[in-house]
């Protein structure tokens, strides 16, 4: 006979207790506050889509997607990303509203997790899309709300990296002549693995000029300074073109007053393929994966038939939940403990505080198993007991 | 503060004499300590003990900066770190083995190993249907008590295949010791950890890796 798991979940799947919960609520308050007056409309979309619209487009490895069929056989997935799901709406329910379009969305995402825990494999995404805006404003608006999200929501140390995925492309494609073998190169990049990225440079038939170009890549990480170097990098129109879009962002950032947030890495890659152009990933500085990512994708809108350029970045709630580390500042809520005779008073008492905001629990005394123990997780307690008792005790 | 992993054992003492040659002040007694975690107040570094395989564990989930690890477990692993630096230190190769070199014969070959994701990437690559067997150690025993067909592991000297009748079949790929960073501490501590990879990377032997910087 098989043991029912009663206690188990599935491999990445938590619960969220009432004071954890209460904290998250108070954390996502502050951020949808914060981006509705940026003027940012919240919007929901389905839990479950369709494999060959959303899956397929979302760019989230294939073995990280939880798939269903649904009765007609069709496969659905669990969205593992919201930017997807957002595009594929301003493409079809919102295709008669204007771009640019500002929206927002706070869902939970869904990522299966193949060998441990410590990385959940649903979670909360809070985060914003503005898309059909190609400008500079449009990529420097999004870091600037992140930040101030980030700001609102009490976290006090925290870093901006932004690279352009445009620049290393350029970058590649000038030196190695094509994308078969660009790829290769961003493939290293991507699994992190300088070592092997070296080793490959230094096998490939180049001049020494374009290895020290190609490895010179490995180095551009810093403040305003390294876009000078990044240019003698790449002389080309196109790069000179990306490194001045990136210098009038970080002085657009530095009228939103974020400018000392921002660093420069050009060897940042996400794993998103969609993205085109400027990428960015909020890092806090006590916690060990980043807190939010974001950047620029302007080919996903044309795979629903609205081809637009856009940009947006996701936060990660349980993330900046555990970087803020926030007191557990819970406020209890009082109890009234009755018996029967005295419940109509109970119940007028209770009445009345609730409706002041009062959180009052009200708990028959024959309820109780253990009166000390129940009655420590109130604030006050007061009992109305027997048919002459008085009040408070 | 930045918190550095180091692998327990073999590469521990080789890791340590090249942080002290790039000029790193390691006292004495860091060599035979029991101690798991060892601040160094002035050089403001913490070291964490661990096991080797162990290592890129710390360094993904951010409770180590930094670390070294064996290449051999980077490819086992998989974990979300940058592999920054090539210290060519602790060399060695990853190899199959086994009692003879005649070809696997059976419907599925049995493969013991300590590295069950490098043996089957391995033979799944060579077109080879194999079942692996994961063990913790001495796995030259595998095939001498008819546990496994071949094994899959590190090889230094050879000394030890030798020593038990086994004969190499084939040369997986080489084997050093790997500088890695965690993806967040890459950008939040970049300072102290780019000062950290350039001194290193000056007393790494051979060629130099960065000196295309």
């Amino acid at each position: 006979m098989t043991v029912p798991f009663v206690f188990e979940k599935p491999l990445g799947m938590r619960d969220t207790l009432p004071v954890l919960y209460d904290l998250k609520t108070n954390i996502r308050q502050r951020i949808q506050g914060v981006t509705e007056t940026w003027g940012y409309r919240f919007m929901n979309t389905p839990t479950l889509e369709y494999y060959e619209t959303v899956g397929d487009a979302s760019a989230i490895l294939d073995q990280q997607l939880f798939k269903l069929l649904d009765q007609r056989g069709k496969t659905l997935v669990l969205r593992p990303d919201m930017t997807a799901p957002i595009a594929r709406v301003a493409a079809s329910s919102l295709k008669h509203e204007p771009f640019p379009l500002r929206l927002a969305y706070d869902s939970n995402v869904f990522r299966a997790q193949e060998d441990e825990g410590g990385k959940p494999a649903e979670f909360e995404q809070i985060g914003v899309e503005l898309i059909g805006d190609g400008t500079t404003s449009a990529d420097a608006e999004v870091i600037a709300l992140m930040a101030e999200v980030l700001n609102k929501a009490g976290l006090e140390e925290y870093q901006i990296a932004i690279g352009h995925v445009g620049f290393i492309q350029e970058l590649f494609l000038s030196i190695v002549g094509n994308e078969e073998r660009a790829a290769t190169l961003r493939r290293f990049l991507y699994e992190k693995n300088y070592v092997g990225y070296r080793r490959h440079v230094r096998e490939m038939a180049l001049s020494s000029i374009d290895q020290k170009r190609l490895m010179a890549l490995l180095t551009l990480r810093g403040d305003g300074s390294k876009l000078s170097e990044a240019i003698e990098l790449l002389p080309t129109d196109k790069g000179e073109k990306v490194l001045s879009d990136l210098r009038t962002l970080l002085d657009t950032l530095d009228s939103y007053g974020v400018a000392h947030r921002v660093k420069f890495d050009f060897t940042l890659v996400s794993h998103m393929s969609y993205y085109t152009g400027v990428v960015f990933e909020g890092y806090a500085n006590n916690l060990g994966v980043p807190l939010s990512n974001g950047g620029r994708y302007d080919e996903l809108l044309s795979r629903f038939n609205r081809p637009a350029q856009a940009t947006g970045f996701g936060i990660r709630l349980d993330h900046l939940t555990e970087a803020l580390n926030p007191k557990r500042e819970e406020l209890l809520p009082a109890a009234i403990i009755f018996s029967p005779e005295r419940k109509k008073e109970a119940i007028q008492q209770a009445t009345e505080r609730r409706s002041k905001g009062e959180k009052v629990v009200m708990q028959e005394l024959s309820g109780i198993k253990d009166l000390d123990a129940y009655s420590e997780g109130f604030e006050d307690v007061v009992y109305m007991i027997g048919k002459n008792g008085r009040g408070t005790m | 503060m930045l918190t550095m992993a180091m692998p327990k054992g073999r590469i521990f003492e080789e890791a340590v004499g090249l942080l002290r040659k790039a000029g790193y002040r390691l006292p004495p007694e860091f060599d035979d300590s029991r101690k798991l975690i060892l601040e160094i107040e002035e050089e403001n570094l913490r070291f964490i003990l661990a096991k080797p395989m162990d290592v890129p564990t710390y360094v993904e989930h951010g409770v180590a900066d930094v670390g070294i690890a064996g290449k051999d477990v980077m490819l086992e692993e998989e974990r979300n770190v940058y592999e920054v630096l090539d210290l060519k230190i602790s060399g060695c190769y990853l190899a199959v083995a086994g009692i003879t070199d005649k070809p696997l014969t059976g419907v599925a070959p049995k493969i013991a190993t300590k590295y069950p994701n490098v043996a089957s990437n391995y033979f799944r690559e060579q077109g080879e249907q194999v079942e692996i067997i994961k063990l913790n150690g001495s796995i030259e025993l595998a095939p001498l008590i008819g546990l496994a067909d071949r094994i899959v592991d590190i090889v230094s000297t050879g000394r030890t295949l030798k020593e038990n009748g086994l004969m190499e079949t084939a040369f997986i790929e080489p084997i050093t010791s790997r500088f890695i960073v965690n993806p967040v501490s890459y950008r939040t501590k970049d300072r102290v950890i780019d000062d950290m990879v350039e001194r290193l990377s000056a007393v790494v032997e051979g060629v130099d890796d960065y000196e295309d910087r």
